[in-house]
């Protein structure tokens, strides 16, 4: 059994940490993992990505062309890699920025509005954790145990309990975004 | 009411092109002055730059002129190979700091020591900005980068290198001098000394060298604005601006 | 200790001190810079030297000086920055000291690109530098394996006293994967005291040198390299073979990244019945001859099928070994990218005639 997540959006948005957090809580559940980041001159100001990918044995190619799952977090990722999610896989949008949804019918949809969400909490940087509860919910490719087990780890440094305190009421509000249905829509 | 006059418009030896420089880099600045100076001195047709690996390794997508792209740090090698077989043609460097004053430190000082007829523009923005922040030889004491993350040890990576102080020394006659690109007055001020540059080249009086103090706000980690503050109040105390050496002066025995 | 998400070119730098090395020189380069990076900090918590050189050129030279003076020392680079190093590479191996390099490949040839590539493999198994040398070359494929090769690697150049260069590509330096250092450790200090340059307190001064105008006396020292080098082929080949005990019909040859897109690909082949399997050599230099031979000359397998991220390199050794008995095909990726599985699943079925699965 392997799972993938391609995560795409500007430089800055967080991408490659929320990535890496989910490849974390992937090893967290005993599996295999590996985090591929784009690296490249589209770096300079451009769209940021990485995939992850969890699997029960060895994992082959780095390389996903067709991953099952995908989040966009502006609207050039959208054009991007909406057409490269594998056809029964889950596109999630951020509805903040993209106000459109792909054309395709042979994939599911969700919303999520990253921005307003994590605006809302004052929290505007973190629209890469709204995105990350969301995106385990929606999918539970790890459990939310284990995710939110590792942001405890992650951001649990001694001295710094805001720090968590605030990370873990973006997620769960990503979380709950899904799981309510708040913003959630399906074609 | 007269007719509206065009007093400010592309130079004709720059190309309509996006930038890829970052918000508030002087890389695109002191491109302008040199694209002016071709214009002004009608060189563009007669020119051939040589592009160094740096973040302006791109610098012939906005130069309209024939360009080469060099190893890095060998800029002073090629324009010495361009200069020697085409001695009528203009033929200037365009480098930065990692790429002159580290890796291409043999070629550069050479090619002054050579005397070799063509100009340099040197980019000094205390960092290697393409690579994404590491220690140049130009980084400030102190200075925190990537690969001095502690800030620059002058016991342990010495002091700033201060390249046209150094060109200077050399006996071979040339044209050296330091300017800097970040307020207007010191922009008219390089574009001044620019010119002069490709000036001695014209008249095949010396080799002519420009060390630019430029930013780099993306690798500073500072705003535009901030980054002019601190190339003013840290930069330019170290490497002091001005006229280092000069054709017209002999030196002193 | 539990394992630890790293960066490829993280686990490098972590590799190398747990393998005790002592000394780092380095110059920035894409994408390899996060290990000078990473060393930067590491190296002073250890007691390490850590100097970004000039230049690869003065990186590498650096190298020489430490190694010669019996420090552990190394460097990593990526392409344009190795071919600046040949020359160090060539004085080293001739003055018979250990030494590791490490090359994450990106695409050229010239300035190129920054992205993946395995397009130094001539360069890094042939050549280098100049002369009558050979370094020992390692090609891991996973972050993991980086970090047991890097270690080995110092291990292997202390044996043969001779430099050992481990070549990755850009997206193993990127990616980041579980890496484990559980009961690793530094391979023994080497004895250095017949040789290395310390001051010559109570003894004959050392003198390292490689200028030996006698051609006997030469002659001499090329042949006894020779003779590691044979020894090298003789005790250090290392390769994997995957499914290749089920009498395959089509041995596909790949190391590095490539070979990780190459057992996808045959994992998805085998789903359908399709009989391939994998050779996947770890040393390239030596290259392991015998053993692409035996996997090759199985009487099922009817054609080899080599890819790599290049024109065709690693295709003259397979060439090489399999002298002309198996029909070798070729299929390369350029330019920093990076083949898929489904262009290799296609390209097998291709070869064997059967576009749709099953036998043709
Ligand atoms: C031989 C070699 N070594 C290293 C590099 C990687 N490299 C590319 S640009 C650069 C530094 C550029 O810094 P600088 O010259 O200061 O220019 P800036 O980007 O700051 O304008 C380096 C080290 C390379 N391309 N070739
Ligand atoms: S990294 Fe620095 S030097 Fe390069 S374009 Fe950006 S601001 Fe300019
Ligand atoms: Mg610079």
């Amino acid at each position: 059994m392997q799972r993938e997540v391609t995560f795409a959006g500007f430089g800055g948005q967080g991408i490659m940490t929320a990535g890496k957090l989910l490849a974390l809580a992937g090893m967290a559940e005993g599996k295999e993992v590996a985090w591929i980041p784009s690296y490249g001159p589209e770096m300079r100001g451009g769209t940021a990505y990485c995939t992850v990918v969890i699997a029960d044995r060895l994992i082959g190619s780095p390389i996903v062309n067709d991953p099952e799952n995908v989040f966009v977090f502006n609207r050039p990722s959208l054009d991007k890699f909406g057409p490269r999610v594998r056809p029964g896989g889950v596109l999630l949008i951020n509805s903040s920025l993209i106000d459109v949804l792909s054309e395709r019918k042979d994939i599911e949809q969700t919303c999520v509005p990253c921005n307003d969400i994590a605006n809302a909490l004052k929290n505007g940087r973190s629209i890469n954790l709204v995105g990350l509860g969301a995106f385990v919910a929606r999918t539970t490719m790890v459990s939310l145990e284990t995710q939110r087990a590792v942001l405890h780890k992650e951001f649990g440094k001694k001295g710094k309990e805001s720090v968590l305190q605030a990370a873990t009421e973006v997620f769960e509000a990503g979380v709950r975004a899904v799981l309510e249905g708040q913003g959630a829509k399906t074609p | 009411m007269s007719e509206p006059t065009t007093i400010f418009k592309r130079p004709a030896s720059m190309r309509d092109a996006f930038t890829h420089y970052c918000p508030g880099c002087t890389h695109g600045v002191i491109h302008r002055l040199i694209a002016e100076t071709l214009d002004e001195l009608g060189l563009r047709e007669r020119t051939i730059g040589i592009a160094p690996v740096g973040c302006s390794v791109l610098a012939y997508n906005y130069f309209y002129c024939d360009f080469q792209e060099a190893a890095h740090g060998r800029a002073p090698a090629l324009a010495t190979g361009i200069k020697r077989v085409l001695p009528d043609r203009i033929v200037f460097t365009y480098q930065g700091d990692g790429d002159l004053a580290s890796i291409g430190t043999a070629e550069i000082l050479h090619a002054a020591n050579r005397g070799e007829k063509f100009t340099t523009v040197f980019v000094n923005n205390a960092v290697y900005g393409m690579t994404g922040g590491q220690m140049a030889p130009t980084t400030m004491p102190n200075q925190v980068t990537t690969t001095c993350p502690r800030g620059r040890d002058v016991n342990l990576a010495g002091w700033p290198f201060p390249v046209a102080d150094v060109l200077a020394q050399l006996r071979t006659p040339a044209y050296v001098e330091r300017v800097a690109v970040h307020t207007p007055r010191h922009i008219i001020n390089a574009k001044r000394a620019i010119k002069q540059a490709f000036r001695y080249q014209m008249e095949g009086r010396c080799y002519s060298f420009i060390e630019v103090l430029s930013t780099c706000p993306t690798n500073w980690g500072k705003t535009p604005a901030e980054a002019c503050k601190w190339l003013d109040e840290v930069m330019v105390p170290y490497f002091k601006l001005g006229l280092k050496k000069s054709p017209d002066r002999p030196p002193v025995e | 200790m539990a394992k630890k998400l790293m960066k490829g070119n993280e686990a490098i730098g972590e590799a190398a001190i747990v393998a005790g090395a002592q000394a780092y020189f380095c110059y920035p380069i894409t994408p390899q810079t996060e290990v000078a990076e990473y060393l930067a900090k590491r190296m002073p918590e250890v007691g390490g030297v850590f100097v970004q050189a000039e230049s690869e050129l003065a990186a590498s030279q650096m190298i020489f000086g430490a190694a010669a003076a019996g420090a552990r020392a190394f460097t990593t680079s990526s392409s344009p920055g190795i071919s600046l190093m040949g020359e160090a590479m060539s004085y080293i191996a001739a003055a018979e000291l250990p030494a590791v390099f490490i090359n994450i490949i990106r695409c050229g040839p010239g300035l190129g690109g920054i992205l993946p590539s395995q397009g130094d493999y001539l360069q890094a198994t042939k050549g280098g530098g100049h002369g009558d040398y050979r370094f020992l070359v390692l090609a891991p494929s996973t972050v993991q394996e980086t970090v047991d090769l890097t270690i080995e690697a110092f291990r292997l150049a202390d044996k043969y006293r001779n430099p050992v260069l481990l070549i990755g590509d850009g997206l193993i330096g990127q990616m980041m994967e579980p890496v484990d250092f559980e009961g690793r450790g530094a391979p023994p200090t080497l004895d250095t005291s017949a040789w290395a340059t310390t001051g010559c307190v109570g003894r004959e001064p050392h003198i390292v040198k490689t200028l030996f105008l006698d051609p006997n006396e030469l002659e001499r020292r090329n042949r006894k390299m020779r003779d590691k080098y044979e020894q090298m082929k003789r005790e250090e080949v290392r390769f994997e073979a995957y499914l290749c005990d089920d009498a395959p019909e089509l041995l596909v040859a790949a190391y590095g990244t490539t070979a990780r897109v190459v057992r996808t690909a045959i994992d998805r082949l085998r789903e359908d019945g399709v009989k391939v399997g994998m050779f996947r050599p770890i040393s390239v230099f030596p290259f392991p001859d015998e053993p692409v031979r035996q996997l090759a000359f199985q009487p099922s397998v009817r054609s080899v099928l080599v890819v790599e991220m290049s024109m065709g390199q690693m295709l003259e050794d397979v060439e090489r070994a399999l002298q002309g008995r198996r029909p070798i095909h070729f299929y390369g990726r350029g330019g920093g990218n990076v083949p898929a599985p489904e262009e290799l699943v296609r390209e097998c079925r291709r070869l064997l005639g059967n576009g749709q699965g099953g036998r043709p």
